[in-house]
């Protein structure tokens, strides 16, 4: 019998490059593909995803384990739905995650569909993070490495999706795939991992958000929480809920970012006693197991990529957003990121935690 | 899927090179490895590779040797044509005009963006028809007195058609333009007679035609005014500096001789599998076109387009299939912007992305297009669906 096709997604970086290697090793039919992203005009070299050196990489690292590789160009779908949603979030006061986005729109649909229509059976990536068949259905658990577990950028794929889909590095720690790079004699094996947003290059998001949506730049009033002008802010757009440094108010106290007031454009902040918050509203859910759980439950949250584990109670709601309390107040609770929700190690999917505020908490 | 067991049918990107010209260059890197600049006898042995190579070169051409410039590529042939006869214009009369076509490679179009851009030339582009053709008349029809040079590709690298050389370079010789053309993709199969032609400037690359990369001849009209763009030592003539690549000169010499006189029988092995390939392209599957002239083209070249489908998606699928295609130029990456050249023939965007070419070389067999044609049908079809 032929060797199974899979479709291997390379950056050029580390761990997808052992997935490659560890996937010939196993016998595997293994073709890379890369996805070709936009990055802002001048910012190209910059773009540590698919910059023309991260495509020189990956490529040499094909011809080291002797599989094809073929770059597809998505840097038009990338510009229209992830950065668009990237600059449509800020606009609208949020702080999006755009790596979500992509996962979800470009590498496994755009990808997955070439990798599928290539004859692959699956598409293989660097992520950290496990899958597991079961008889109802395919579940999502974190990565054994719990530094690098990325299921929290991969809680919206669905079952279609996860069924075609193998994560090889969920059961390694960073430390061991370099090891495995150094052991298969990757050209890789030193790279450093990535951290900032890919299609930023080496310019902050401010400037980014200036450049390609100039209404963001609506200066307004800082509050303190009972009305009082304490400031002028550049845009709500440039502040992110938790916020201390940028402020540029002199106080005895330090000062936080406590809300973005759109219907008054006002930035309120006040100290960190005030920062808390022991609850949320999370919208757009999405259940890996492709049903929505009954409530209410306890769960393990995170609200960020990089947040800990927090542990609450979720009730849905009628409209199939659900409400979280959690057990401790957190103290950076950001619209416009994910909540996504945990079962010991499952993943059971998450939502988009909404900038509407709670007037009237449920009990 | 190794290339070993794959089936190339990119010739136009490149060839490999014939065994013949590889053994007339393997002495000149170890044994006669000489300067050709130099005094001592290794650098004389060497002189006289150069020189035969350089009299070898000029008798394809119907050209005197010293008309000859050796250089590194086809790139840089056109580079030096552009810009070396442009910027001789203005100084000598002070001319000012760049005439060129809207089908041309980028080592033409833009070195003469860059003219404009950068050094004040007023570029002007020739209107050509739906098939990529630029007809003398037109040609006429732009010239200028301040015209400082013409230049007009002979053979089209993405859509294989044969403009009228000859004919347009009669016009610009009765206005005393000077004339060039790019001949990179013509010269594996058609005429090259620089007096047939009436071209003052012609630029060639040896591995179109199976011999070594990184080798390419400008011919240069005697008495054609030309600024040298690389300066140094005084390597031919003056006119390009650099140490002589002397085993990649005589590759360059013996893989044209070879092709001159092999192409005619290449030509009658090719075309029919190339008309089969045509034919049987625009029979079976729905909504495609050919690009370029139906006749007045390369007898290797085959190039469609086909609607609503992702070129670069197709020769993916095609390479995984075990078939060697391009979109229409060598370039790895892919764009999401149509082709130039093909948005130039009026082509609309959901058709210009949808780009295949296939160029025939020596290798080529009946079998090759028979396979091809059972994969390709379905393979459209089902790119179709992905969108």
């Amino acid at each position: 019998m032929d060797p199974k096709k899979v479709v291997v997604a390379m950056s050029g970086g580390v761990d997808s490059s052992v997935v490659a290697a560890l996937l010939v090793e196993q016998g595997y039919d293994v073709t890379g593909m890369m996805l070709r992203l936009w990055s802002e005009p001048g910012s190209e070299a910059e773009n540590r995803c698919c910059a023309p050196d991260a495509m020189a990489l990956a490529r040499r690292v094909a011809a080291k384990l002797s599989i094809p590789f073929y770059v597809i160009d998505a840097r038009q779908a990338f510009r229209e739905i992830v950065v668009q949603s990237f600059i449509n979030g800020y606009t609208h006061n949020t702080t999006p995650n755009p790596c979500l986005t992509c996962n979800r729109h470009l590498r496994w649909d755009f990808l997955l569909q070439r990798a599928l229509a290539s004859g692959a059976d699956h598409l293989a990536t660097g992520h950290y993070a496990r899958l597991q068949a079961t008889p109802n259905g395919v579940q999502l658990l974190r990565a054994v490495d719990q530094h690098k577990d990325q299921s929290y950028v991969l809680h919206a794929l669905n079952q279609a999706q996860l069924q075609h889909t193998s994560f090889p590095l969920g059961t390694y720690t960073k430390p061991e795939v370099r090891t495995l790079a150094r052991k298969f004699n990757l050209p890789v094996a030193e790279r450093p991992d990535s951290q900032d947003l890919c299609f930023l290059g080496a310019s902050d998001y401010h400037a980014f958000l200036v450049r390609h949506a100039p209404a963001a730049a609506n200066p307004g009033p800082i509050l303190d929480q009972h009305g009082a002008q304490l400031g002028t802010h550049q845009g709500l757009a440039f502040y992110t809920i938790g916020q201390r440094k940028g402020l540029r108010i002199a106080a005895p106290h330090p000062l936080y970012v406590l809300q973005k007031d759109a219907s008054r454009n006002a930035l309120i902040i006040g100290p960190a006693e005030e920062l808390g918050q022991a609850e949320l509203v999370a919208v757009n859910p999405h259940w890996i197991s492709g049903q929505a759980p009954e409530g209410p439950f306890r769960a393990q949250v995170k609200i960020r990529y990089k947040a800990r584990l927090e542990s609450g109670l979720v009730t849905p709601q009628p409209s199939g957003s659900f409400h979280i309390r959690f057990d401790s107040p957190l103290r950076d609770i950001t619209p416009g990121q994910a909540a996504v929700l945990y079962d010991g190690e499952t993943c059971l999917g998450g939502g988009t935690i909404s900038s509407t505020p709670i007037p009237n908490p449920p009990e | 899927m190794t290339p070993q067991n794959s089936i190339y049918l990119d010739y136009a990107a490149t060839t490999p090179v014939d065994p013949r010209v590889l053994s007339a260059m393997l002495p000149y890197f170890q044994k006669t490895f000489g300067n050709p600049s130099s005094v001592h006898t290794y650098g004389q042995q060497a002189e006289a590779a150069l020189e035969n190579a350089r009299e070898k070169v000029a008798q394809t051409l119907g050209c005197r040797p010293k008309e000859i410039i050796f250089t590194s590529c086809g790139s840089e042939s056109d580079n030096l044509a552009l810009r070396g006869l442009a910027l001789a214009a203005r100084q000598q009369r002070n001319a000012n005009h760049i005439l060129i076509s809207p089908v041309e490679h980028h080592a033409v179009s833009h070195t003469a963006q860059q003219l404009a851009e950068y050094f004040g030339f007023e570029l002007e582009y020739l209107p050509v028809d739906r098939h990529g053709m630029i007809q003398p008349q037109v040609v006429a029809e732009h010239l200028k007195p301040s015209t400082a040079l013409v230049s007009v590709i002979y053979a089209n690298n993405e859509i294989g058609t044969i403009s009228p050389i000859a004919e347009i370079g009669a016009v610009c010789n009765a206005r005393q333009v000077p004339f060039h053309t790019d001949a990179v993709q013509a010269a594996a199969y058609l005429p090259l007679d620089v007096n047939a032609l009436h071209v003052d400037a012609m630029s060639i690359g040896a591995h179109k035609f199976y011999g070594p990369k990184g080798i390419g001849v400008l011919y240069m009209r005697q008495g054609t005014p030309l600024l040298p763009v690389q300066t140094g030592g005084g390597q031919e003539r003056g006119r390009r500096a650099g140490t002589h690549n002397i085993p990649y000169i005589v590759g360059l010499a013996e893989a044209l001789a070879l092709s001159q006189a092999e192409s005619p029988a290449r030509t009658a092995q090719l075309v029919p599998l190339r008309n089969r390939l045509l034919g049987q392209v625009l029979e079976e599957i729905p909504d495609v076109l050919l690009t370029g002239h139906p006749e007045q083209r390369l007898p290797n070249h085959a190039s469609f387009v086909f609607k609503g489908l992702d070129g670069n998606a197709l020769l993916m699928a095609l390479d995984m299939e075990g078939f060697a295609c391009s979109s229409g130029s060598a370039c790895k990456t892919g764009s999401p912007e149509p082709s130039e050249v093909l948005t130039a023939l009026g082509l609309s965007r959901s058709w210009a992305l949808g780009s295949l070419r296939i160029t025939l070389g020596h290798a080529n067999q009946p079998s090759d297009i028979e396979a091809l044609l059972k994969v390709l049908p379905p393979l459209v079809e089902k790119l179709r669906k992905l969108g």
